[in-house]
């Protein structure tokens, strides 16, 4: 057997992964769940529910792990947008901590330029033509002609 | 018969007032923009107008939803039979031929097919949805909890059954969504779970972040650092017009279509999702040259874009009728009623009979609109695709955090979007369908509630789901279901319906 044939068969398989975490997930509501009164089989009490739950995914769980063996290895998924992804998600982190303290109009309008600007890489006029844009455009449509009241900055706007 | 008339008169006296059609006429182009754009599918359409619906009449805010889905419906088929995008999950199969005819100079033709086979598979779905959704509604009148808890039983059995790939994986994430549901306050005891000391999650987790997380943002996650757009054609009208052999080639495939897509639409689960994978391997099965599948057949546009169309409409007979959403998008679209002080269900026909028949009314103006509209404008829309997706993105993001912040005016709502979209994100690497999730949400704390009812009325004795027939039936039909579900995976080797029809090769 040659190196190759035998790495591919060796290491964690991908539903072997995903399985054992569904399982550490569901023991954790279990534990979670210690909490809240079980009540009886005739009159569940608020932790019944939760617990049948957690041990039905647990069992889904170790199964899909058990019967994991042939999916692919778990080396073999490739994550070529995850930094992208990542940088994506902590930017919409601090505009989620930003929206009630700068408003939703400096807030979007900040976001769009570090998309388009920064992680982009377009040319300023575009970026910030599109920012504003989105910026005015989206708050008089949803906040002023919808009604929907939007977060505003300290400033009133 | 003479009800259902006088009903539909009533509808369309109130679906042919100019204020509903202008939005039935808004609702299908912003649909069929929404279903355009990869990472906007028609959940995540719906789910966004959501907030902008609160100010409007409940008739106006369902008939323009409604309007968004089935035009997002459409809009997907353009996107995959010009560019092989689907620009939402349940066109993918249409991709395959739909593109192989869009290579082989048949892109015209392909469109216009899709678009008449949608039509027609509409308008028999609407026609279905007017003729059952009233007769069950009054079965369902003597619906009491223990026949809820089975039809919810029954429900999550067929999913199991009808699930588009791994059995176990959808289970997995039905149960991950059942969780869900489970934190707030639970309504028979009053406690509260799962909330960490966050006051807002008493009321348990809304369903928009959720959709908006696992549908949009995921995907938005997963298509990020995609280059320039492929260059996309622009058919002409004359090149719209198939050839009489097309014709002729489709009107079988469009009419099992309707009849299976409104079958499945019915059950819950990814309804247009799993009804065009079943089309298109039904329509390959019953063909006498399969070989042309995958190469240019226009049965394997007919079929798919016929079926997940009228799987469209009979995902409204449930939600209308019962009150229960098969589906995540049936889900957000009774958020939309009950904002308004509409209790969905059985006696909504009776109570709202303007909101119900004005609904099936739109639902045929609707599908008007849109055959009328789309193909002479699929040129001007495909301009749509030319945006770059650099562009783009950033913008749905917005539009994502704008659209969850505003339906409770609550940044845990955009917190939980994050979440989910992360969690989306990772689980779709995995290979796990994600709409099972979103059902258990929703469908969680309806049956936790029947069942501790059921068990009220029984002094605790579970012998009450034998002593009724109703519910005695549901669960030994879910049961049998459920039966033959796990049956390949106890006797492995053995083939189940998936691979009768092609759905696992096409998935993997």
């Amino acid at each position: 057997m040659t190196d190759n044939a035998t790495e591919e068969k060796r290491g964690l398989r991908s539903d072997q992964f995903s399985g054992l975490m569904l399982l550490a997930l569901a023991a954790y509501v279990g534990w979670a769940n210690r909490e809240y009164p079980l009540g009886t089989l005739s009159y569940p009490g608020p932790g019944y529910m939760p617990l049948i739950l957690a041990v039905f995914l647990g069992v889904l769980g170790l199964l899909i792990a058990l019967g994991g063996a042939r999916s692919v290895r778990l080396a073999a998924i490739k994550w070529p947008e995850a930094t992208r992804a990542a940088v994506i998600v902590a930017a919409c982190v601090v505009a989620t901590l930003s929206l009630e303290r700068l408003g939703y109009r400096i807030t979007v309008i900040v976001l769009l330029v570090f998309f388009l600007g920064v992680v982009e890489r377009k040319k300023p006029l575009p970026v910030a033509l599109v920012a504003l844009g989105f910026g005015f455009g989206s708050q008089y449509v949803v906040g002023d002609l919808l009604l929907v009241p939007l977060p505003r900055s300290p400033w009133g706007f | 018969m003479g009800e259902t008339v006088e009903g539909l008169l009533l509808g369309f006296s109130v679906a042919l007032t100019p204020s509903i059609l202008v939005y039935a006429f808004a609702g299908c182009i912003i649909g069929t923009l929404v279903g355009m754009m990869p990472g906007l599918g028609p959940l995540a359409g719906i789910s966004l107008l959501l907030p902008a619906t609160f100010g409007l009449n409940p008739i106006v805010a369902i008939v323009l939803l409604a309007g968004v889905y089935y035009g997002a419906m459409y809009g997907g088929s353009t996107t995959s039979i010009l560019m092989r995008i689907p620009g939402e999950a349940a066109s993918v199969m249409t991709c395959v031929d739909g593109y192989a005819m869009t290579l082989n100079g048949r892109a015209g033709p392909a469109l216009a097919i899709a678009a008449i086979g949608s039509f027609v598979a509409g308008t028999f779905g609407v026609i279905g949805l007017m003729l059952l959704a009233p007769t069950l509604a009054a079965f369902a009148l003597r619906f009491g909890p223990p026949e809820y808890t089975a039809l919810l039983l029954m429900g999550l059995f067929i999913l199991a059954y009808m699930s588009g790939g791994s059995m176990l994986k959808t289970l997995a994430m039905a149960a991950l969504g059942l969780l869900l549901g489970m934190i707030g306050i639970d309504q028979m005891s009053g406690f509260t779970r799962f909330t960490y000391g966050v006051v807002e999650l008493g009321d348990g987790i809304s369903i928009v972040p959720v959709a908006v997380g696992l549908f949009g943002v995921s995907e938005i996650l997963l298509t990020a650092g995609r280059e320039e757009p492929p260059k996309v054609q622009r058919p002409k009208l004359r090149e719209l017009i198939p050839s009489r052999e097309e014709f002729r080639r489709s009107i079988a495939p469009i009419g099992r279509g309707s009849l299976l897509g409104f079958l499945i639409g019915v059950i819950p689960g990814s309804a247009h999702i799993i009804s065009s994978f079943v089309s298109y391997g039904i329509e390959r099965r019953l063909s006498r040259h399969p070989e042309r599948f995958g190469h240019g057949a226009i049965e394997g546009v007919a079929g798919p874009e016929s079926a997940n169309n009228a799987a469209s409409s009979g995902a409204f007979v449930p939600m209308l009728a019962l009150g229960i959403p098969t589906s995540p998008i049936t889900a957000v679209m009774i958020a939309a009623i009950m904002v308004h002080g509409i209790e969905p269900g059985p006696l909504l026909i009776v109570n709202q009979p303007e909101l119900f028949w004005g609904f099936i009314a739109s639902m045929y103006v609707g599908n008007v609109v849109l055959l009328i509209l789309n193909l002479p404008m699929v040129g001007l829309f495909v301009n749509l695709l030319r945006i770059p997706y650099a562009y783009l993105y950033p913008c749905i993001l917005a539009f994502c955090i704008l659209g969850c912040y505003s339906v409770n005016n609550s940044m845990i709502d955009v917190w939980i979007m994050l979440v989910m979209g992360a969690v989306g994100y990772a689980l779709r690497k995995f290979d796990y369908d994600l709409a099972p999730v979103a059902l258990g949400l929703v469908l969680s704390p309806m049956l936790e509630l029947s069942l501790g009812q059921s068990l009220a009325m029984s002094a605790g004795d579970y012998a009450i789901f034998l002593e009724r027939p109703i519910a005695t039936t549901m669960l030994a039909l879910g049961l049998i279901l459920f039966a033959f579900a796990i049956k390949p995976i106890i006797f492995s080797g053995r083939k189940d319906w998936r691979a009768n029809v092609g759905l696992e090769r096409e998935q993997s």
